[in-house]
C-alpha cells in the first residue's frame, strides 16, 4: 500500500478548499446579515469612486474593526480569508510533493509561493 | 434602491454568473463587471475589486469539487501557474508603462479569435504526438468519461507553457482572471480533454487572482458591502454549475463558452476605442 500519493494529496486540498471557502463564506454571511440589520433601509450609492475608508484596506485594520463588531469589517475579514485560501493551498501542496519526495513539484511549487508571496509584500 | 434591495438584486445576478463561470471555466468574473456596471451603474472600480474576489470563490469552490472527482489535474495546474505567476509580475510591471486603450483593443481581437476557435472543436488529425516533456512531469492522467476513468496524453508542454504565460501577463495587466486564454492554451495547444481544461483553468484563476487582490485591497477597491452579495451568489451559482458539469454535453458547453468570450471580446473592443 502507498502511503502518500497525488489521490491523498488531492483529497486534502480539495478539504483545504473546502474548508477555507466555507468559513469565509460563513463570515461574510454574518456580517452581511449584521450589515443589512443595521444599514438595511439606506439608500445604496455606488455610482462615484470614493475609496474604502482606511481600516478596510490592510489586513491589521479589517482585524481591528471586525473584532469592535463593526459588521462590515466582519464581511472584509472573510473577503480576506477568502484571498489567503488558494495562497493556503500552495503552501499545503509543497508540504505535499515535498512529503512524496518529488523534487521537481516541490521546485515548482516553491517557486508560485515565492511569486505569490513577493506580489504580497512588494510595494505597490 | 436601499441596501436591502440591492444586495437581492445583486445576489441574483451573481448566481447567473458564478453558474456560467463554473461551467465554462471564465470564472464567474467575466460576467460580474459588466453586469454591475452596465445594469447597476456601479462604478468599474469597485466593480473589479468585488468581481476579483468572486473570482476567488467561484475558482476555490468550484475547484474543491473538480479536484475531488478527479476532473483537475493538481500536476498540470501546478506546473502551469509557474507561467501564469510569472506572467501576472510582468503584466504588473507593463501596467504602468502600456495605455490599456490599447490593450484592451488586442486582446479584445484575440479573444474573439479565440471564441470562434473554440465553437469549432479541435480537429480530430491534430491529435500530435506523445510529448517526452509531458512523460517526465508526470502530466498525463485520467478523468471520469461516461464509461469509466479516460486517459489523456498532453502535447505541446512548451507552446502550453508559453500561452500561459501571456495569459498571466494578460492578467496582471488588465486585472482580470483570464480563464479564457488558460482554456484555450489547455485545450488547443495542450489537447487537454475540455472538461479537464476548464475545470483545471477554475483550480488555477484563484491563484492569479489572489496575488492581484492584495493590490485591490490596499486601493481600495474592495468594498465589503457590495463583495458580500456577489461573493455570496457567484458561490452559490458555481457550486450549483459545478454539479451539472458531469452530465453537461461538450459541444453545449463550447458553444456557451465561446458566446460568454465573444461577449466579452467586444465589451473590451468598444471600451478600449472609449478609453483612447
Amino acid at each position: 500500500m502507498k502511503a502518500w500519493g497525488d489521490e491523498q494529496l488531492e483529497r486534502i486540498v480539495s478539504g483545504l478548499l473546502i474548508a477555507g471557502v466555507s468559513l469565509s463564506a460563513a463570515v461574510v454571511l454574518l456580517g452581511g446579515f449584521g450589515f443589512l440589520w443595521q444599514h438595511g433601509a439606506q439608500v445604496a450609492d455606488y455610482h462615484t469612486f470614493r475609496g474604502v475608508a482606511q481600516q478596510y484596506r490592510s489586513s491589521r485594520g479589517v482585524v481591528r474593526a471586525a473584532t469592535s463588531l463593526d459588521w462590515r469589517g466582519v464581511v472584509q475579514l472573510g473577503l480576506l480569508m477568502l484571498i489567503i485560501t488558494p495562497i493556503a493551498r500552495v503552501a499545503f501542496s509543497l508540504v505535499g510533493f515535498a512529503v512524496e519526495r518529488d523534487g521537481t513539484y516541490a521546485a515548482l511549487t516553491a517557486l508560485v509561493l515565492a511569486i505569490l508571496i513577493y506580489s504580497f509584500v512588494a510595494p505597490h | 434602491m436601499t441596501n436591502l434591495e440591492f444586495t437581492g438584486l445583486v445576489l441574483g445576478i451573481s448566481g447567473v454568473a458564478g453558474c456560467l463561470g463554473a461551467l465554462t471555466g471564465l470564472g464567474g468574473g467575466v460576467v460580474v463587471t459588466p453586469a454591475l456596471t452596465l445594469l447597476l451603474g456601479v462604478e468599474i472600480r469597485y466593480a473589479i475589486g468585488a468581481s476579483l474576489v468572486s473570482v476567488i470563490a467561484t475558482s476555490s469552490g468550484a475547484a474543491a469539487a473538480y479536484v475531488r472527482e478527479g476532473y483537475s489535474s493538481i500536476r498540470i495546474g501546478m506546473f502551469l501557474e509557474t507561467a501564469t505567476t510569472l506572467g501576472a509580475l510582468l503584466g504588473a510591471y507593463l501596467a504602468t508603462r502600456i495605455p490599456t486603450g490599447v490593450l484592451g483593443i488586442i486582446f479584445g481581437v484575440v479573444l474573439l479569435h479565440s471564441a470562434w476557435a473554440s465553437s469549432r472543436g479541435r480537429p480530430k488529425d491534430m491529435a500530435g504526438k506523445p510529448d517526452s516533456l509531458a512523460d517526465r512531469l508526470r502530466l498525463n492522467g485520467s478523468y471520469p468519461g461516461e464509461h469509466g476513468p479516460q486517459s489523456y496524453q498532453v502535447t505541446h508542454v512548451k507552446t502550453g507553457w508559453g500561452l500561459m504565460f501571456g495569459a498571466g501577463t494578460v492578467s496582471g495587466l488588465l486585472g482580470i482572471g483570464s480563464g479564457a486564454l488558460k482554456v484555450i492554451a489547455m485545450d488547443q495547444a495542450m489537447h487537454v480533454p475540455f472538461k479537464v481544461s476548464t475545470t483545471t483553468s477554475n483550480f488555477m484563476i484563484g491563484v492569479t487572482a489572489a496575488a492581484s487582490a492584495g493590490i485591490y485591497l490596499s486601493r481600495g477597491y474592495i468594498e465589503p458591502a457590495l463583495a458580500m452579495p456577489v461573493m455570496l451568489g457567484v458561490l452559490a451559482g458555481s457550486l450549483l454549475g459545478a454539479r451539472q458539469l458531469v452530465g453537461a454535453r461538450v459541444r453545449v458547453l463550447r458553444w456557451i463558452f465561446a458566446g460568454v468570450v465573444a461577449v466579452m471580446a467586444i465589451q473590451m473592443i468598444v471600451n478600449g476605442v472609449r478609453g483612447m
